[in-house]
């Protein structure tokens, strides 16, 4: 029956993928991808890996989603017809291909006792002596944020530089368009990075009061609080059970990116303005490394949580607690970031468009 | 005996649901336009949800999964529902003809298979 379902979601999955690859139009592209992802998390539980399978439900079947989206807003669904063969690229993916599935041929079987990972002291330990170390019931935490820790700093710290990045890419092209369309009105422009991602308020009308609008609007009201509320449950709990700063941070982006959705970017903007998202990015990442150097001041080596408390099991408990916040407040703030800089070019592009008639 | 008869009722339950599902299958593929698609999509897709869970809420008992289980029932009765009115509110907006039109007419009109015009 298992190998029955492992095969099921491997043919759905290659399926899934040919056809993001023979679909001409990029909005059914795009939910194909959050489908593809969606599977993948599929065969991630089946495979027993539920920390992995909740992230890439997260992010790739939820956020990325929204974010495709929100691209596709601006840029419209139709793809390009390139006029190139594209021959050489298809020989280089089959070769690339051909060669990683030789090489899966060379994989020991999944669960199979003479695994390199079975085999390796660190899984001995994590497995028997985490347990007494840190206590903590889900070692996959305890791997992620305490054994692994400066590696998971690392990740925390792509995702702060990847929304920082985006803010800039995103602000940079609003700041040559508006030159373009006003000439001379560049004085104007205010140079903190908020006064040009913040939609104008007194042009842009507000959100329709059709009738229509009331169903998502109440439905909206009603569930953005318990999405908030799964955000922490999914950070606190990820001790316990599958979860986590990273998971959390999407799902509590999730939830004012819905609101942004259904009421729009300009109340969105209000409620969590975007000097906040910027201050998050940092406060997040600052936490996860001030937990480091507090560690380090009080005598050990950087991410040494056993300093943090007289009992070695609590400073365990309360450097991991700091740190999965860190990381969940730099995941939500970069989410967030990320979507206003797509949403409020789509906004600016058609205030231009409406300007240009 | 109660073993059983929970036995009987989430077999019912599930079979009732798989049977739900597939309807909705064959008639997201059948359906002549999207009105008609996302009706087949949103109505039998959630009471198909419902029943499975139901199903699978009678094999846990009452323990911290039939909860969650729940939960996640209430949280598809109310979204699945909106996604389906968003989705259908969208395209009336953007201009899509219901091809089926009329509640007292017979069937689908045959001129009006390329009625997939913009206002």
């Amino acid at each position: 029956m298992e190998e029955f379902t492992s095969v099921f979601l491997m043919l759905l999955l290659v399926a899934s993928a040919l056809a993001v690859l023979y679909v001409r139009n990029l909005f059914v592209a795009t939910m194909l991808l959050g489908a593809v992802s969606f599977i993948m998390a599929l065969i991630f539980v089946t495979l027993d890996a539920v920390d992995v399978a909740f992230t890439e439900a997260a992010v790739g079947a939820g956020i990325s989603t929204v974010l495709y989206l929100g691209t596709l807003a601006l840029v419209g669904p139709h793809e390009k017809g390139s006029i190139k063969k594209p021959v050489l690229p298809l020989l280089l993916s089959l070769a690339v291909g051909g060669v990683l599935i030789y090489a899966t041929f060379e994989m020991p079987i999944v669960g199979s006792p003479d695994t390199p990972v079975q085999q390796s002291r660190l899984t001995e330990r994590f497995l028997v002596q985490s347990l007494d170390e840190i206590a903590v019931p889900n070692i996959v935490t305890s791997v992620l944020a305490s054994y692994r820790g400066f590696d998971t700093f690392g990740e925390t710290t792509v995702i702060f530089t990847a929304g920082i990045a985006v803010l800039l890419i995103l602000s940079q092209v609003r700041i040559r368009r508006k030159e373009d369309l006003a000439d001379g009105e560049v004085e104007d422009e205010q140079d903190s990075l908020e006064a040009q991602l913040a939609p104008q308020i007194k042009d842009t009308s507000a959100p329709s009061a059709s009738p229509h609008d009331l169903i998502p609007h109440v439905v909206a009201k009603l569930l953005i609080p318990f999405v908030l509320l799964f955000g922490f449950y999914v950070q606190f709990h990820g001790d316990f059970g599958p979860g986590g700063g990273f998971q959390a941070g999407v799902i509590f982006a999730a939830g004012f990116i819905l609101y942004s959705l259904v009421f729009g970017l300009e109340f969105t903007q209000k409620l969590l303005p975007l000097r906040v998202v910027e201050y998050g990015l940092a406060a997040g990442v600052l936490l996860y490394g001030g937990v480091g150097v507090v560690s380090m001041l009080l005598g050990g080596n950087f991410l040494d949580y056993n300093l943090l408390s007289a009992d070695p099991v609590a400073g365990q408990h309360l450097g991991i607690l700091l740190v999965e916040l860190g990381v969940g407040i730099t995941v939500t703030a970069a989410m967030v970031a990320i979507f206003y800089g797509f949403a409020g070019r789509s906004e600016v592009k058609k205030k231009n468009e409406v300007e240009a008639k | 005996m109660m073993e059983l008869l929970l036995d009987i009722s989430t077999w019912i339950l599930m079979m009732t649901g798989c049977a739900f599902l597939l309807i909705t299958g064959v008639g997201l593929l059948r359906f002549p336009d999207i009105y008609t698609r996302i009706h087949a999509g949103g109505m039998a897709d959630t009471l198909a949800t419902f029943l499975i869970f139901g199903g699978l809420a009678l094999q846990s008992g009452f323990t911290l999964v039939t909860v969650k289980l729940v939960f996640i029932v209430a949280f598809i009765f109310i979204t699945s529902p909106t996604a389906t009115y968003a989705l259908a509110q969208a395209t009336f907006i953007a201009g899509l003809k219901p091809v089926v039109d009329g509640f007292g007419d017979d069937g689908p009109d045959e001129n009006s298979n390329t009625a997939k015009v913009k206002d």
